[in-house]
């Protein structure tokens, strides 16, 4: 299933690719991609738990960039 | 520019005139160290508590080499040595680096956002024979639209009532207006700048066509760029080694020479240097810039990687009909045997093509005005129509279709489209149409000409394709191609071409597809081409006119050397600044412009991209 956040208030455009990598090595998230300019995240994920896989990738997010807003 | 961008900068402006005040009363009047030490702290704490803040919260992520962190040690190492007024500088101008780094990439979401103001705000339809006014997604597929002067067509449809110019500027970048009345098509996002249209809905807000414009500009930058993906990749291990290499600086050279005060404050100034920032910030930005460039010009690109492959595009191939055509034929000459009128022959060949949707038959009623009805027509496949009546047998076709039928055909027909017409075994004579050139084809080609090789592509015959190739000055042709043996064309010239230069496809029709798949870069024309094309294509001309492939060409270029000149500017200072500090002298004003100047700068440079 895919799935867009909004990203708000993200950092710069590094931190962007920082966390493009870290929620692409979660287990579950088959493709992740930080669109910095457009400040969106677009995840390919695992159907068949899909709650847990959004719920890392938000754990994952407010770890490295406490200050960036996941909406949507 | 945001309240929230506008307080921070205040507060900056406030901070720094602080600071630069205590550095000049500092130069002139001698004050213990400790009050210097403490006037420069509370300006330390005013302007950085936010990054020790975000450091110390990524140290628990194990963040370690966040810029935010970097710049943290850098400015306490700084003031820890007695460096106060530079270790306060490193924190003050990292604040400004960072506020206009946010505000120029605003700026240019918002610019590219008021680029694109083509997104209807509401719409005015007719619900139960009363006008009510709603979002543009709760249109229906049916619904009647009343848009007035100024308003813009909310869902791609057909005009029901009314005439009016249109303005498609924001849609196609062609500014005269188009005239529509009752009958034609019109697009959303389209003005009328007079008189008031009745539009019926043909496709929903989503389907339409300024959705899906406003949609694949908006995600275009996430098919990231070779470059794009390089800087990133870069960055992974360019603070990495620059650390490292601070730690060297600050430890063996103190080692031997026992000048640990200098080392370590050299160090510190090749923290400051090791962000990566600018490099990575101002590669997105310009191709974001060149998104935008080119969408403003009715050019609409798809991904980052297109504005770099179209850059070294080297080869261009076309399609023929509706790419270097119109696609829309008109009767050119009607030849008449002598027993009969041109009239007659035009008459008897519309009645056959009635109901037919093929551009030929299109042309051949237009030219008759209004054809015969009560014929039954059947269609021959590949051949022509074939239209009865009472005892009336009217054969209308190609060649192949007189000859099945043992009708005597006078003198062919040479170098052109034409149908020929037979009543009741008889010959009458023959219609014969041409596909007219766009205007602006000879031009863009010989402008292509100039840059590397034009190619032709066509299912026609090879004096029909020889015709239009001489014309339009194309320096090679392939004709007479099925679809299947386009794409074999496509590969055979893209194997043939030189390395490091891509190979470029137009095309329209449903058949070019895979061609425009093939293709390193594909393009569609927007306006009449069709669905399939514009979805399987990398660049789509609103205006179906050949001279966006020169346009999109030169804004990729530009593009490209602006995130060059950017990578190597960028690169370049920095190296610059750590030799200058490991082998000459340390200086932290020289490593804050290596980091902040230089962002700023390639930021700068970055937004030229977006410049027309």
């Amino acid at each position: 299933m895919k799935k867009i956040y909004r990203l708000d208030e993200i950092d710069c455009a590094n931190c962007a690719a920082k966390l493009e990598r870290a929620v692409g090595k979660i287990d579950g998230v088959k493709q992740a991609e930080v669109n910095f300019m457009a400040q969106k995240m677009t995840l390919e994920i695992d159907d068949s738990r899909a709650e847990a896989v959004l719920a890392e990738v938000k754990k994952v997010c407010a770890k490295l960039e406490p200050d960036c807003a996941l909406i949507g | 520019m945001s309240k929230k961008l506008k307080k921070e900068l205040i507060f900056l402006i406030v901070v720094l005139v602080f600071f630069l005040a205590s550095v000049a009363v500092f130069h002139f009047v001698s004050a213990p160290w400790y009050i210097e030490a403490a006037v420069f702290a509370v300006i330390y704490a005013l302007s950085g508590c936010k990054v020790v803040i975000k450091a110390i919260k990524k140290i628990a992520a194990g963040q370690l080499l966040d810029e935010d962190f970097l710049m943290t040690v850098a400015s306490i190492g700084g003031f820890v040595i007695g460096e106060f007024s530079e270790a306060v500088a490193v924190m003050v101008f990292f604040r400004f680096g960072d506020w206009f780094e946010r505000y120029a990439v605003g700026k240019s979401r918002k610019s590219i956002a008021a680029l694109m103001d083509i997104r209807p705000q509401t719409a005015n339809v007719i619900r139960n024979g009363e006008e009510v006014t709603v979002f543009p997604e709760e249109i229906e597929v049916g619904d009647v639209l009343i848009v007035r002067a100024g308003e813009k067509i909310a869902v791609d449809g057909v005009v029901i009532g009314g005439a009016a110019a249109l303005d498609t500027r924001a849609l196609t970048g062609e500014s005269v207006p188009r005239d529509v009345k009752e009958g034609d098509e019109v697009l959303s996002g389209c003005i009328p700048l007079g008189g008031v249209i009745r539009v019926k809905a043909k496709q929903k807000y989503e389907d339409s066509t300024v959705a899906k414009i406003l949609d694949l500009v908006e995600n275009a930058t996430s098919k990231k760029a070779k470059s794009e993906r390089f800087v990133t990749a870069f960055a992974r291990v360019y603070t990495p080694i620059v650390v490292g290499i601070a730690a060297l600086v600050g430890v063996i050279p103190s080692l031997i020479t026992g000048n640990w005060l200098e080392w370590i404050f050299k160090a510190l100034t090749f923290l400051v240097v090791s962000c990566p920032c600018a490099i990575v910030i101002s590669v997105p930005l310009s191709f974001f810039g060149g998104i935008g460039a080119a969408s403003v010009n009715g050019i609409l690109i798809k991904g980052s990687n297109c504005i770099e492959a179209l850059a070294k595009s080297g080869v261009f191939v076309f399609d023929k009909t509706g790419t270097i055509t119109k696609g829309e034929f008109v009767v050119t000459k009607v030849v008449a045997e002598s027993n009969y009128t041109q009239a007659d022959v035009l008459g008897a060949a519309a009645a056959c093509e009635t109901g037919s949707l093929h551009p030929i038959a299109l042309s051949v009623l237009k030219a008759a005005g209004k054809a015969e009805e009560g014929y039954e027509i059947s269609e021959i496949a590949g051949k022509g129509l074939k239209a009865t009546k009472g005892g009336d047998v009217i054969l209308c076709g190609n060649l192949a279709l007189m000859r099945d039928n043992s009708v005597q055909v006078g003198d062919e027909a040479d170098g052109v489209t034409c149908v020929y017409v037979a009543k009741n075994g008889v010959y009458m004579g023959r219609v014969e149409c041409e596909d007219e050139l766009k205007p602006t084809s000879a031009e863009a080609i010989s402008s292509l000409n100039k840059i590397g090789k034009t190619v032709m592509l066509t299912g026609d015959n090879a004096r029909v394709a020889e015709k239009v190739s001489a014309s339009v000055g194309v320096s090679e042709t392939f004709s007479s191609l099925l679809p299947g043996q386009k794409v074999d064309c496509i590969e055979r010239l893209a194997e043939a071409k030189s390395n490091g230069e891509t190979l470029v496809f137009a095309g329209d029709g449903i058949n070019d597809a895979p061609s425009l798949v093939t293709a390193d870069v594909g393009v569609a024309m927007g306006g009449k081409g069709s669905n399939v094309a514009v979805e399987s294509a990398d660049v789509v001309l609103m205006y179906d006119d050949l001279l966006g492939v020169v346009k999109a060409r030169k804004i990729a270029r530009k593009t490209m050397r602006i995130v060059k000149e950017n990578i190597v500017f960028a690169l370049g200072v920095k190296i610059a600044v750590m030799l200058i500090t490991a082998l000459w002298f340390a200086n932290m004003w020289l490593a804050v412009f290596a980091d902040v100047g230089v962002s700023l700068i390639a930021i700068l440079n970055a937004m030229r991209c977006g410049k027309k």
